[in-house]
């Protein structure tokens, strides 16, 4: 742009040649551009075009619809006779699995050891640094490694000759060598006529949020919103779970016969390696990021609420949280994303994420680039999708804020 | 009149007041510390019993056997065997590299060692503003020169005989993967990064999807792309070998990651600077090449350093298509007869090193940050 008044009084002119017309320039620089890219890429596809005309081979994706005859389990069921496709669904599935229960359990983290790098505690603070300091300078594979390697594949057995050796936690929640196996709730015939009364519950519950918040700032008087939401989302399906014939969920416990646990739900040891070293990773970075948005908040703003009588609680919740937010947001995102993209480490202690199975769909059927353009379009998308939800987020909790 | 001052009272000042002020202000504060002095107390009794007081540093073959023996008979648990590491500390440091030819790693080590000392020599006196560019000058050469030095000419050589990349391991690996990463990346950065600031949309567009399509993916996606595309999409003629194509997938990803952060220094150069360029009649490159480059790199490098020190932890992904590196020999080392089930040890001391070695770089990078006034407006 910097250029356009003085090519225009120059062309006005029509005293330059259209070799030094900077208009003609550009678009001769781009047309070159395009064209050593495209010729660049020509070169690539050509190279491909005689790899796979030396194996007899061509790009296609009908490979999917056929039989993979490899066993994966891990997730959702899948047998040898089932698709490649299906395997590869498989393998979504579990790195979503891992993202959703990483991503919320290192929030959890991340948040309380945030502050607690604030608190005025001296060993508590301290603490807390010492946890970040030494998370973030290792790396997250030697944290895998440690983990499963030595410490869950080095737990104690589940059985040992007709006796229970596996660290027994209330529940019953056995954790050894094979995983974690803990009770689960399993819904039971009676869970049709109930579950009607769990969509009015939510339907009550979103209603109620969205009326006590919009009273809330209309009045300016507090009131704990949160509260009668979480009480009307819990007392509606309790009311249902009482006229309801019969329990409509039963506490699935787990049981041990023979060298497994039945029974409840049992996470395997890869499973609970993963989302437990992603959790910890992640959570010191997150912790980061939170004392980073808090300390943003000018401290005047704490004073005058102390000032005016409000609580070290309530400051935090109402005063000092919501602008913090502001700052924290988008820090956050890249977080998340950085777990979901940091959970394809899965394959180095064998948990059966997207990245794993779509390795092993390749070992298979050879299709190298039909593959990795699944695994890349898998990425993105994944991506894509979280940027989109918390940019939602983001959105709204500016609005509030001004 | 005299007028008498009473001392503070002894629970305000000095150490009784700093714990009352730190430790004990309320009574939360009192549970909390409590709470903290107890786990530390554990986890402290438990790592040091464990690590110091019931290891055994012995590297006599069986000896580990024994005390873990003898720890059973006893009922007690066994503490660390730290054989693992002491008998393999050359394997940890240079893998495969050959043993009568380790001493040009050490070479290497002193020229770095030098040029850094020269360097912080010469930026803390005042008079030597000359000097500086001999030493900018200097550190680039070392780079070829240190190439050179490792890897040697040919087979037959008589000084410096070949080094097949293949033999390279451990952490001198991770050292040389992540230096190469970040510098080869730079340059492909600094061009990707003008390249998304063009007004030439083409360009513009192809820098832009390159930089989000590489940031939107896992590193061990393009480690794997280096690893099993590139043999497809280069003719058969052109062949790497493995610590080559990791390399490449380690430039390819680094640069993605170098142009946002020098795009960050481009966005914080004043418009001023452009229109003053242009006034002394500079050329569009040289522009860019003498007024913005230097001026925005200088403006980026702590975030360069930051960088450099996540690809250094990252390295450690080349694991995964079965290179050595200071992690792969800890993972090798582990499943050998000898040392099998130690892996604790293993992992500990590679996280220790990794600890080291990064906690020290963000302390220098902190201290720049200091020395060139970063975040001081």
């Amino acid at each position: 742009m910097t250029h356009s008044s003085s090519t225009y009084s120059a062309a006005r002119h029509g005293a330059v040649p259209f070799w030094r017309d900077i208009r003609v320039l550009r678009v001769i620089a781009q047309i070159v551009f395009v064209i050593v890219v495209l010729a660049l890429g020509a070169w690539l596809l050509g190279n491909y075009r005689s790899w796979l005309a030396e194996r007899n081979l061509t790009f296609s994706y009908r490979f999917l619809r056929l039989e993979a005859s490899f066993d994966l389990a891990e997730g959702i069921p899948f047998k040898p006779t089932d698709s490649y496709a299906r395997a590869f669904l498989v393998g979504v599935v579990n790195t979503i699995r891992v993202a959703s229960v990483g991503i919320v359990f290192a929030t959890l983290l991340g948040l309380v050891t945030g502050v607690a790098r604030l608190s005025r505690n001296w060993l508590v603070s301290h603490i807390a640094s010492v946890y970040i300091e030494i998370i973030r300078n290792t790396p997250l594979l030697v944290q895998l490694f440690f983990l499963y390697f030595a410490v869950i594949l080095k737990l104690p057995n589940l059985k040992v000759k007709d006796e229970i050796t596996a660290i027994t936690l209330p529940g019953p929640t056995y954790l050894s060598n094979r995983g974690l196996a803990m009770p689960w709730p399993r819904p039971s015939e009676a869970f049709e006529s109930w579950w009607p009364f769990l969509i009015v519950a939510l339907v009550v519950a979103v209603v109620l949020l969205i009326l006590r918040t919009r009273g809330v700032q209309r009045t300016g008087r507090p009131s704990f919103s949160f509260l009668w939401v979480v009480l009307a989302f819990f007392a509606i399906p309790a009311i249902g779970w009482l006229v309801v014939q019969g329990k409509p969920l039963v506490l699935d416990v787990p049981v041990i016969k023979g060298l497994k646990a039945q029974g409840g739900t049992t996470l395997s040891p890869e499973y609970v390696a993963l989302t437990l070293g992603l959790v910890v990773y992640t959570g010191a970075f997150i912790a980061e990021v939170v004392r980073a948005g808090i300390l943003a908040v000018p401290k005047g703003q704490a004073e005058a609420a102390r000032a005016q009588g409000f609580t070290e609680m309530q400051i935090l919740r109402l005063i000092v949280l919501p602008q913090a937010l502001r700052v924290i947001i988008p820090p956050l995102i890249s977080q998340y994303l950085n777990l979901t993209k940091n959970s394809s480490l899965a394959i180095g202690i064998g948990f059966l994420d997207l990245y794993a199975v779509a390795r092993t769909m390749l070992n298979q059927s050879g299709r190298v680039v039909e593959v990795f353009l699944m695994i890349m379009a898998a990425y993105l998308s994944t991506s894509l999708f979280i940027s989109l939800i918390m940019n939602v987020v983001n959105r709204r909790i500016q609005i509030v804020e001004r | 009149m005299t007028t008498t001052y009473e001392k503070p009272p002894a629970t305000e000042v000095g150490v009784l007041g700093w714990l009352k002020k730190n430790l004990f202000s309320t009574w939360y504060d009192i549970l909390l510390t409590t709470g903290s002095l107890v786990f530390i107390y554990g986890v402290l009794r438990e790592i040091i019993e464990w690590a110091i007081i019931k290891a055994t540093f012995s590297t006599e073959p069986g000896a580990c056997k024994e005390a873990k023996a003898a720890a059973a008979a006893a009922g007690q648990t066994a503490g660390a065997c730290w054989s693992v590491v002491i008998t393999n500390i050359k394997v940890f440091m240079s893998g495969r590299y050959p043993t009568e030819e380790v001493w040009r790693i050490w070479a290497s080590l002193g020229i770095v060692a030098a040029l850094a000392v020269l360097t912080w020599w010469i930026w803390r006196s005042q008079n030597m503003e000359e000097s500086r560019r001999w030493v900018v000058i200097g550190w680039l050469l070392s780079l070829p020169v240190i190439a050179i030095l490792l890897s040697g000419f040919s087979e037959e050589s008589e000084i410096l005989p070949l080094v097949a990349t293949e033999l390279w391991s451990g952490l001198l690996l991770t050292i040389v993967l992540a230096t190469v990463g970040i510098v080869a990346s730079f340059p492909l950065g600094v061009l990707l990064a003008l390249g998304r600031r063009s007004e030439l949309p083409a360009i513009k567009v192809f820098c832009t999807m390159y930089i989000e399509l590489i940031r939107g993916v896992p590193l061990i996606t393009v480690l794997f792309m280096s690893q099993l595309l590139l043999p497809i999409f280069l003719p058969p003629q052109i062949r790497f070998g493995t610590v080559v194509r990791a390399l490449v997938g380690m430039t390819l990803f680094s640069a993605a990651y170098s142009a946002e952060n020098i795009r960050g220094g481009l966005a914080a150069i004043p418009i001023g600077q452009y229109e003053a360029a242009k006034a002394v009649g500079l050329n569009n490159l040289l522009m860019i090449a003498l007024i913005i480059l230097p001026q925005a790199i200088q403006k980026v490098i702590p975030a360069i350093v930051g960088q450099f020190i996540s690809l250094f932890k990252d390295t450690t992904l080349v694991v995964i298509i079965g290179l050595l590196d200071l992690l792969g020999v800890a993972k090798a080392v582990t499943s050998q007869h000898d040392f099998i089930g130690l892996h604790k040890e293993a992992y500990l001391f590679v996280a220790l090193m990794f600890f080291i070695l990064c906690y020290a770089m963000s302390y220098g990078s902190r201290r720049l940050e200091v020395a060139m006034g970063v975040g001081e407006r």
